[in-house]
């Protein structure tokens, strides 16, 4: 079936109704709170950003806060919004995304984005001009380095491998799924449809008639390439609520958080974006109204995220929100989702589905051969 | 095969000696084309309009529906007048703030006549040098008739012999060698991001 939940860029933006900016620490905290609050309501889901300036205080490296909520969590499927595939070292994902999946016994998965932010790429030694390219190189690497035990490569953008091991292996010999976002580049649809693997659209500042584009072209390759029908590759959505029990009260609440927003903030009125772009801000209802239609534009999909703790929101407010996802919205969402919806659609992926799709799972450690600390090794027991 | 012609006019006051003169521009470019049995339609697109589509934009990335419609007229028109008023010396904020936002591509090729107004006509050169590299950036085939009105220009007598008749004689040459080439222009190309994809395994460079 599908799974709903929320992702966040982790911003750290001033309450305008307040004037009061929170510090690090406590959007650090917030954000923990928000992730475990997402559980208790009966989210599905919970994605973190990857951030490397100020105004964020999203992690660097989101495998620490996710390995910390793994931690705090029995049912959650932890994420990201995104993992940087341009600028980070494709080694260190394989090895600290597998690392997290082993301790979140296989709860967890992520997604592949490029950033935007321009002076993030020369900090660590990249060209924006090259985020296609650096996207699809190292996420080359980084899907082989998750498949085979011993690799060997060169490419354009890293250091080559010789006879290099990412540990530790996938948990279960499965490599965690993975999903690519992006807004409007159609080689990232592409990439996605080459590998099989998800496509995210953030749903977010754009018209569905432009989402609607992507997801169609992901389809048509993702069958073009073989891993199924159009209509049964994987896709997920992202979107932007906020809620009262009353519209009025809603729109009067949200307005200056929409005004004073980063990205489309002192631009479109509230009204205008919200009929141009996916916002809904409203009553329970509406939101019900307007995210159970999107399957009209997309087809039937299998993964929903809301954005709700931006903009300045106080932490009281976004868990408010989650209330009102979790009891009155979600499981309308996931009954009315379900009506119509072909069986061989397929579910949300998770480990354990994956792990039944590999035939089983098999503990996939590789042991030296010897080394100096320990001399002997079980490898060497083994023969 | 019906050309379309759409003119741009950055004026801000209305009615606007801008828009006044994108008008006759047009004009004089229609009266050519029916000389000579081709068929066009014309239309006129006040920018001002589409200020705050145009800010709304600047800022999220996306067209508001009536942008949209502009900015689809035009990438697709066969030829365009563009004029803006010059403020400070060069063309209006309006009118470059909406060039901004139009498709880097979508003038490739496309046939451009250039008009420009002012109170002096001191600023006349800002058609040459603020506007035409513009369009040369944006690798449009500008005419080489740019035509400039001043407050001078629209003195009340139409005679040849004061500034009003020779602003008439320039209209008629400008809009004379946009017909031309709108004649003999192929049209855009087809543009559908979704529907070429590179195939990955080219992306790969295997």
């Amino acid at each position: 079936m599908m799974q709903f939940g929320i992702f966040t860029v982790g911003d750290v933006t001033t309450d305008p109704t307040t004037g009061r900016t929170p510090t690090e620490h406590e959007r650090i905290k917030a954000t923990v709170a928000i992730a475990k609050k997402a559980e208790e309501v009966g989210l599905d889901v919970f994605a973190t950003g990857e951030h490397h300036n100020p105004p964020f205080a999203a992690p660097a490296n989101p495998t620490v806060l996710l390995a910390h909520l793994a931690a705090q969590t029995e049912r959650i499927i932890l994420s990201t919004s995104t993992t940087l595939i341009t600028t980070n070292d494709p080694v260190r994902i394989a090895e600290d995304y597998a690392y997290l999946q082993h301790l979140a016994d296989g709860r967890m998965d992520l997604m592949m984005g490029r950033g935007n932010t321009g002076p993030v790429y020369p900090w660590f030694g990249k060209d924006i001009r090259q985020g296609v390219e650096l996207a699809v190189e190292n996420y080359a690497l980084l899907h082989e380095l998750w498949r085979k035990d011993v690799v060997d490569w060169s490419g354009r953008f890293r250091t080559p491998l010789q006879g290099f091991t990412s540990v530790p292996r996938p948990l279960d010999g499965v490599p965690p799924f993975v999903w690519h976002g992006s807004i409007r580049t159609p080689e990232i649809a592409e990439q996605a449809a080459y590998y099989g693997d998800g496509f995210f659209h953030n749903n977010i500042f754009w018209p569905i008639s432009h989402t609607k584009q992507m997801v169609q072209l992901y389809r048509r390759r993702f069958e073009h390439y073989g891993h199924g029908k159009a209509h049964q590759a994987i896709v997920g959505l992202g979107g932007q609520v906020f809620m009262r029990k009353s519209s009025q009260d809603a729109k009067r609440e949200f307005r200056p958080y929409f005004d004073n927003a980063p990205v489309y903030g002192h631009g479109p009125s509230m009204e205008d974006f919200s009929e141009q772009t996916p916002l809904t801000i409203g009553s329970p209802q509406e939101v019900i109204d307007r995210y159970a239609a999107m399957r009209d534009h997309v087809g039937d999909y299998q993964r929903q995220l809301f954005l709700i703790d931006h903009a300045g929101l106080p932490l009281k407010t976004v868990l408010e929100q989650l209330d009102l996802l979790g009891e009155e919205v979600v499981p309308v969402l996931r009954r009315e989702m379900a009506i119509g919806r072909p069986a061989d659609v397929p579910d949300a992926p998770t480990h354990a589905s994956r792990v039944a799709a590999a035939g089983g799972g098999h503990d996939s450690t590789v042991y030296a051969d010897a080394d100096d600390v320990t001399g002997a090794s079980p490898a060497t027991d083994a023969r | 095969m019906t050309r379309h012609l759409v003119a741009l006019s950055a004026g801000l006051s209305q009615p606007s000696s801008t828009r006044l003169l994108a008008d006759r521009l047009l004009a004089a470019t229609s009266a050519t084309l029916d000389e000579r049995g081709v068929a066009h339609t014309t239309e006129v697109v006040e920018l001002r309009d589409l200020a705050r589509d145009v800010t709304d934009m600047l800022l999220t990335g996306f067209a508001p529906p009536r942008l949209a419609d502009v900015l689809e007229k035009v990438r697709t028109a066969d030829g365009l007048v563009a004029v803006t008023p010059i403020f400070s010396g060069s063309y209006s904020g309006l009118f470059k703030s909406f060039m901004d936002v139009v498709d880097p591509d979508a003038l490739r090729g496309v046939p451009v006549l250039l008009g420009a107004t002012a109170g002096t006509p001191r600023h006349s050169l800002a058609l040459e040098h603020a506007l035409r590299p513009l369009f040369s950036y944006l690798r449009a085939d500008v005419v080489g008739t740019a035509v400039f009105a001043a407050t001078d220009d629209w003195g009340a007598n139409g005679s040849t012999y004061d500034s009003a008749g020779r602003l008439q004689s320039r209209i008629d040459r400008a809009g004379s060698e946009l017909a031309t080439k709108v004649e003999h222009y192929a049209g855009a190309a087809e543009d559908d991001p979704f529907g070429d994809v590179v195939p990955f395994a080219e992306q790969l460079g295997r």
